[in-house]
């Protein structure tokens, strides 16, 4: 199994059971760097599953992963945020009592310099001196990430700048979902994973969402995509994956993929195709 | 010890089956409540308070015979625990786990302290309506009492399994603790199965009362702590939730309790309960006798932090200290001193449970321990090293902290009501150390003629420079809490409260910062601890016990989480106007406990509100 240089994730028969249902049924695909997939899939296919056995918030009972040319199958959640995945929540889950501005810096958690993921009591000690004498290295690290944490949510237009020192209780769903693509941009991610980015927009924030993406991809940020608005899967990607039960049952360009008698025969088969997924486990 | 003849163990056998057969009885009704209605009931051990104290009054009052006696705790005990499951924790149900621990943690004490203002705080004798005599069995012999305890434990096991397993009502509780959901749909009324589930475990509850006032010979309002904990520990060792877990890890108990104060004398007696409440739910908390349920998941989101109602006050904080400064200029009336002062020194520990529980969401009801661990060490190193009383403080405060953190790293896994009862277990372990260390905390004794504070050499004992004192110290540990709360640190503990999974990954490394929390919060519990230990001059294993931790966290609820102004405001509130307002001031833990199950209830975000 080699991984070649452009590869920058790879899955190798990925598998998940909840208590006898398989959620992820030997599951491998790869992605390159530079590259937008999109996972497409009717609800309960084992899509977000799929994120969290990625992102390390869960583990396979079997299979194994790539990233970056390290295997990460072992390593926490932080580890691998450490070498630069970033992802949203299907459900929402910035830091409601947090003002958006301090969502985004949380995302920037792993770039201060005192806050590396593995641990020791002396490192530890160290930062919480940092944070109480609060030295000029210190004060200007934090300075900056300010101000960067600033310019990325005026990249949402007027939607957040305003709202940058309110908690994230009080906004808008739409909001909510803006600020945590705010907070993993501020991990700056080789790999940004979202997990149904617009579920619960209206057309028109949509369409911002699509153009924001699209701008991210123009950038060369590598973007893992689960969704359901065709449209959007359509005019971004470059590869789509169908997962269905757990199985991936199709994978290629999106207009191959759009042809194809299996995805068409799962699009007829699941009544519950494309609707705002139900409330289930993140 | 070990070289004592046969009929010493078997004797001492027989009184752990005893002892655990009571806590058997406490234990299952527990395991009924955790069972159906998925929470641990914290009132429970003052529900059997209640059941002994009726008993006492019909036997040594109204002169009823035993049966009559035990008929009415049993059914007084019942209609306590159906209006506490009523009126206290119906609308509590669909809230973060820790919501309801807490209400009933309030209930406990308004409880405790309506029977401790009808029969006063001393201890009443009660003897056993039985007679005297022993049964002979070879080498040993078994008192009736004995036998009679044995013989209810038994007969209420069996009839409560009859109960379940063969009537309607006890088909509808089981529905009900197996899947909640699943038994409404299949038409089981849910309220009246928590509330039956509430009735028989609080009859049971009443009735080893009684047992425990017989077999001890007095009853006594503080007994209802320790029963809660006997009876948990007990249903924690058989597997939380199991009725029949609950029987083999009350006897279980019994006989290492048993055994263990044969070996070590009667002061280990809690130290082997508190022990094991820590292990079992850290490292074995499915129970001793197989995997048959694990702890309960938590929700994922959902700790127990409302949102809302903020409110900064730096400006106000300032005038506030100046104000607070001048006040021994305008009175120096030493009674309104003294209560300031020992105000400010608890809103001191209020301070470091806004860090450890309102910011990074740690729910401690631990935090006397860090007091204790301070208070100690402070004193010894002034009395028995000759270390100055300034530098002591200092010192007491990081042994505090680095002791208590490093005390406190098991607990770290824990989620939400099981991390606040290890917590609470952590904390009295602190206690019956310093009880069973004698060489060098005097053990029962205590530490008396502790020196008064100094500042450069000079005593502070008038009331005047002892209020500048703690008002200086608590504007310290103030502006370190704010210090840290305004840096990254306090954003990330605030995330980690939020959401663990969510600032995992974004790469937070949870032990880390929770270690820091303890840390930090330990230090400047340490600091009042220290303090109080100089101001009081005698302190022992009780000076800093679990109802002050107690009463930290709810000043902290109170003030509003993670609001260091809200923890000081609480802390005023809850100390310093009860006692100014001399008419509360009997009343003060009825207050306390009403306050707490109305916060709860009504304004979980307390005060100024969550940061
Ligand atoms: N923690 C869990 N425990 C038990 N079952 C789970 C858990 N997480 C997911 N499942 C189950 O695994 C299957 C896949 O769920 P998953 O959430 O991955 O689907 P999805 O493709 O993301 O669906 P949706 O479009 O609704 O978000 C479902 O049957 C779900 O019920
Ligand atoms: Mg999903």
């Amino acid at each position: 199994m080699s991984v070649a240089e452009s590869t920058l994730l790879e899955a190798h028969a990925l598998h998940r059971e909840f208590g006898g249902v398989v959620a992820v049924r030997d599951v491998s695909f790869a992605v390159r760097r530079g590259e937008v997939v999109s996972i497409i899939g009717p609800n309960g296919a084992g899509k977000t599953t799929l994120f969290n056995l990625l992102t390390g918030l869960d583990r396979p009972d079997a299979g194994r992963i790539w990233f970056c040319g390290h295997e990460i199958t072992a390593l926490s959640p932080e580890r691998r945020a450490a070498l630069g995945m970033a992802r949203t929540f299907q459900h929402g889950r910035a830091f409601g009592n947090l003002t958006v501005l301090e969502n985004v810096l949380l995302g920037a958690h792993l770039r201060q310099a005192l806050t590396a993921p593995d641990s020791t009591p002396l490192s530890a000690l160290r930062e919480l001196g940092a944070a109480i004498l609060k030295p000029p290295a210190y004060a200007d690290e934090q300075r900056r990430l300010r101000h960067r944490a600033f310019a990325l949510l005026q990249r949402f237009g007027e939607r957040l700048t305003p709202r940058a020192h309110q908690p994230a209780y009080t906004l808008s769903y739409a909001n909510r979902r803006r600020t945590e693509m705010a907070r993993a941009l501020a991990l700056q991610p080789t790999l940004l994973l979202l997990d149904e980015p617009t579920a619960g927009m209206n057309p028109t924030e949509t369409a911002e969402v699509l153009d924001f993406l699209k701008t991210l991809k123009a950038e060369g940020l590598t973007l893992l995509l689960i969704e359901h608005k065709l449209g959007l899967v359509m005019e971004l990607s470059d590869r789509v994956i169908v997962m269905d039960n757990g199985v991936v049952i199709a994978e290629g360009a999106p207009e191959s993929v759009r042809r194809d008698p299996r995805v068409v025969e799962a699009y007829l088969g699941h009544t519950h195709w494309g609707t705002p997924s139900s409330e289930s486990l993140p | 010890m070990l070289d004592a003849p046969l009929s010493f163990w078997l004797d001492q056998t027989i009184n752990g089956v005893v002892i655990g057969n009571i806590y058997a009885l406490i234990a299952i009704g527990l395991a009924l409540i955790f069972g159906v209605a998925n929470l641990v009931n914290f009132a429970h051990g003052s529900v059997f308070m209640i059941g002994a104290y009726a008993g006492w009054v019909c036997i040594t009052r109204l002169h009823w015979p035993l049966p009559a006696a035990m008929l009415t705790a049993a059914t007084l005990s019942a209609i306590v625990g159906v209006l506490i499951e009523r009126i206290g924790l119906r609308g509590l149900y669909d809230k973060a786990r820790i919501a309801p621990l807490l209400a009933t943690i309030g209930i406990s004490f308004t409880l405790d302290q309506i029977v401790q203002l009808i029969f006063t705080a001393t201890p009443q004798g009660f003897p056993a309506p039985l007679p005297e005599q022993r049964i002979p069995l070879g080498t040993v012999s078994i008192g009736l009492l004995d036998v009679l305890i044995a013989a209810i434990t038994v007969g209420a096991a069996l009839a409560l399994f009859g109960f379940l397993r063969f009537t309607r009502l006890g088909w509808a509780l089981r529905a009900a603790a197996q899947d909640r959901e699943a038994a409404q749909q299949m038409g089981v009324d849910t309220d009246r199965a928590n509330m039956l589930a509430f009735a028989v475990a609080s009859a049971l509850g009443g009735v080893a009362g009684v047992l425990v006032g017989m077999y001890f010979n007095s009853v006594y309002t503080s007994m209802s702590f320790q029963a809660t904990i006997k009876g948990f520990v007990a249903n924690l060792l058989g597997g939380l939730g199991s009725v029949s877990g609950a029987i083999l890890g009350g006897i279980l108990l019994g006989l290492i309790e048993s055994y263990g104060v044969a070996l070590f004398g009667a002061s280990y007696r809690n130290l082997f309960s508190y022990a094991m409440l820590v292990l079992v739910l850290v490292f074995l908390p499915q129970g001793l006798f197989g995997a048959r349920r694990a702890l309960p998941p938590e929700p994922l989101t959902g700790t127990f932090v409302p949102s809302g109602g903020r409110v900064r006050l730096p400006r106000a904080m300032m005038a506030l200290t100046i104000g607070a400064a001048l006040v021994p200029l305008l009175s120096d009336n030493p009674y309104l001193l003294q209560t300031l002062s020992s105000a400010f020194l608890f809103a001191l520990l209020a301070l470091s449970v806004t860090l450890v529980t309102g910011m990074a969401g740690q729910t401690s009801l631990g935090q006397a321990g860090f007091m204790a661990i301070g208070g100690y060490a402070s004193a010894l190193l002034v009395m028995r090293v000759g270390v100055p009383f300034e530098l002591a403080l200092l010192l007491a405060a990081l042994s505090a902290a680095l002791v208590g953190s490093l005390l406190m790293t098991p607990v770290f896994r824990l989620r939400s009501q099981y991390m606040a009862i290890a917590t609470l277990g952590v904390g009295e372990i602190v206690n019956q150390v310093i009880l069973n260390w004698d060489a060098v905390t005097g053990g029962a004794l205590g530490l008396s003629r502790i020196p008064p504070p100094t500042f450069l050499g000079a005593p502070i004992i008038a009331p005047r420079d002892v209020y500048w004192a703690t008002l200086v110290l608590l504007v310290a540990g103030g502006l370190l809490a704010w210090r840290m709360a305004e840096a990254h640190l306090g954003r990330t503990w605030r995330a980690i409260r939020d959401d663990e999974v969510a600032a995992r990954a974004f790469g937070v490394n949870l032990a880390r910062y929770k270690w820091l929390a303890f840390l930090a919060s330990g230090f400047i519990a340490g600091l009042s601890g220290a303090f109080t230990a100089h101001t009081y001059s005698y302190i022992n294993h009780e000076t800093f016990a679990v109802n002050t931790s107690i009463l930290a966290l709810t000043m902290v609820i109170l003030g509003g989480m993670g609001n260091l102004a809200g923890a000081v405001l609480g802390a005023l509130a809850l100390t310093a106007a009860p006692e100014l307002l001399r008419a509360v001031a009997d009343y003060r833990y009825l207050l306390y406990g009403l306050v707490l199950v109305l916060l709860i209830r009504f304004r979980p975000q307390g005060l100024l509100g969550t940061l």
